[in-house]
């Protein structure tokens, strides 16, 4: 594998790391199983880019693009709490209205950022190359939101926000709003998931409707795969987690990318990859069953 | 964990990587956005064209052809996979994979198929001088010739149905550019849009009563449910037409249009140029070349139209 696919795979990685902080705080901390995130990923595309052709700051864009996520997200805590729709259904909900709402803030389909100032135009004209330094870039950013997102979840406000996600009923008796904690909740989920697609359409050169394909699931499977690999048991372990299923995930495509032997083809690449998080989910709990058959049982 | 992380390590050092290859071959790096009639065909289109101009992979040429299967966020990775090998070309099929490749790389050479919009795309700023590592074909449909064959097939028509899936780019600009010349020969445009092939059917049902005629778009969604529009054109006589040639074949009273493979070929002509040593900064975007009338005798009689021998002769393909 070549430097630059393996640093782009850390960059798209990176992105995907900031949309699996996203998911652990409604899937994880809040239960609530949020699917806004299909739709909320491309609204944040959308709107940088739409703000950005049309010649705003595209740092203003970007933090636009963030809000316009919380909304989303309180939108689907809204349906859920006062409408009493299912969580589920109100996320699908949002998502699908998100579809056309992202059309209609686009005014077309695909708005190319190719040649736009954007705000990682300042690392392309220097010494190093822009595929190293916007990695590096992203990294300092996921890390510092990571280290601010543990730092939320250990504060006051945080704690209720776990308290509502692990015991709802225990909470409002201990005087918690788990209403508000939940909008809360699905209104950062959301805004991280949205400046992550704010960030990949700059870094990609465009923002297009279908970006939001399979977003949930490539998030799902980096919270959960994280977790199977670091088994953390702290928030900041968690978090850190999340960052690191997600670029496991992506250094796995890149894997299934390069994989030429036994007649795999493109329209093997799903599968391929599939295949390959799969075992590398299993990896850990086959090597345990191995220990814990050669040592006798242990306590944990 | 650390042996997992370990076992990935080596897993990657040890699969092959085309990239540091000693022979010099030229490398032709294949990116696809997705799996599709249209697009499969193009890059036969291209290959085939590669081979007749002794280009074969395999003896003198490597090909290494992936795709994102729909997924954006795949074609970005591919296209970084490919920056990252240094292909002699690397040759973009649609919007999504060109744009990708055009963000990965401002060096090596990049031949783009079945882009509709290359501007809109911003992969060229013009047509003719592109100036920078990116050139190709761009399939833009030629929509007066095919308003004129909806008026010689269906004179009396004074309404014509246009179904579409506002989500798609192509469809978009398609139907825009539709309008004003739709108003110039005499059609007034009725919309129905179908966000995704469930709602083909009833988006289709929608027009029965509405519109005299149907034209369908070069449009995913609803050529992928194409069925559903002709199963409501024979129930109510409504001449269904395409801008696919495809589609005919399927059951569209016809089609002026090109052939997708025909555009493969006529993109495969632009990369050989580049693998010879041509720049794509010098090279304009080409407009698809050949045309063909596709016509489907059976469909027409179904759908209530009477094909005039004129236009009978003129097709390269009739369905009797």
């Amino acid at each position: 594998m070549s430097s630059i696919a393996l640093l782009g795979a850390l960059e798209i990685g990176l992105l995907f790391g900031l949309v699996a902080l996203g998911v652990y705080l409604s899937f994880r901390v809040l239960q609530f199983p949020d699917l806004t995130v299909d739709g909320s990923f491309p609204l944040g595309a959308a709107v940088a880019a739409t703000l950005i052709v049309h010649s705003v700051n595209p740092w203003l864009a970007t933090l636009a693009a963030a809000a316009a996520g919380a909304l989303a997200g309180l939108t689907t805590a809204w349906l859920h709490l006062r409408l009493g729709i299912l969580h589920l259904l109100a996320s699908i909900l949002t998502m699908i209205a998100l579809y056309s709402i992202n059309l209609r803030i686009m005014g077309r389909p695909n708005i190319a950022l190719l040649g736009e100032p954007t705000v990682l135009s300042p690392l392309q004209d220097g010494s190093i190359p822009s595929y190293v330094l916007t990695p590096l870039a992203f990294a300092v950013a996921v890390f510092a939101l990571k280290w601010l997102l543990d730092r939320f979840l250990n504060a006051e406000v945080g704690l209720a926000l776990r308290a509502t996600g692990a015991n709802p009923r225990m909470a409002r008796a201990q005087g918690i709003r788990t209403e508000r904690a939940i909008l809360l909740g699905l209104a950062l989920s959301n805004a991280l998931v949205a400046l992550a697609g704010a960030l990949f359409a700059q870094s990609q050169g465009s923002a297009d409707v279908t970006l939001g394909v399979g977003v949930i699931v490539v998030g799902l499977a980096a919270v959960i795969g994280g977790e199977a690999l670091l088994n953390p048991r702290s928030v900041a372990w968690a978090t850190t987690a999340c960052i690191v299923g997600s670029l496991l995930y992506r250094l796995l495509v890149a894997l299934a990318l390069n994989v030429e032997l036994f007649g795999l083809q493109a329209q093997d690449l799903n599968l391929l990859t599939a295949v390959l998080v799969a075992s590398a989910l299993a990896l850990p709990r086959w090597r345990a069953g191995r220990s814990l058959r050669r040592n006798g049982p242990s306590d944990d | 964990m650390r042996t997992l992380m370990g076992w990935i390590a080596t897993l990657m050092l040890v699969l092959p990587s085309s990239g540091f290859a000693a022979e010099p071959i030229p490398t032709v790096a294949l990116t696809q956005i997705v799996e599709h009639p249209s697009l499969d065909a193009a890059r036969r289109g291209i290959l085939d064209e590669l081979a007749a101009a002794g280009f074969t992979p395999g003896h003198n040429l490597t090909v290494d052809y992936q795709n994102a299967q729909g997924s954006p966020v795949t074609a970005a990775q591919i296209a970084r996979k490919f920056a990252g090998e240094q292909p002699t070309v690397i040759v973009a099929i649609a919007t999504p994979s060109a744009q990708a490749a055009a963000a990965a790389t401002r060096t090596i050479p990049i031949v783009f198929c079945a882009v509709s919009d290359p501007t809109e795309a911003k992969l060229v700023k013009n047509l003719d001088h592109p100036g920078s590592n990116i050139t190709g074909t761009r399939d833009f449909p030629p929509l007066a010739e095919q308003l004129d064959l909806i008026r010689e097939l269906s004179p009396t028509a004074k309404t014509l149905g246009v179904i579409y899936n506002p989500g798609e780019t192509n469809s978009v600009s398609m139907v825009a550019a539709l309008k004003p010349l739709a108003a110039a020969k005499g059609f007034q445009l009725v919309e129905a849009a179908a966000p995704k092939s469930g709602d083909v059917l009833s988006a289709a049902r929608q027009l029965t009563g509405k519109a005299d005629a149907i034209y369908i778009p070069l449009d995913n969604t609803v050529v992928s449910a194409l069925e559903a529009v002709i199963k409501v054109g024979r129930e109510a006589r409504i001449p269904v037409y395409s801008a696919d040639t495809d589609s005919v074949k399927r059951g569209t009273v016809a089609a002026l249009g090109f052939d997708y493979y025909d555009v493969g070929r006529q993109t495969g002509q632009q990369v050989v140029r580049v693998l010879r040593g041509e720049k794509p900064g010098d090279m304009p975007v080409e407009g698809v070349k050949k045309l063909s009338l596709f016509l489907n005798l059976p469909a027409a009689a179904a759908m209530g139209v009477t094909v005039p021998d004129a236009v009978r002769q003129r097709a390269v393909q009739l369905q009797q």
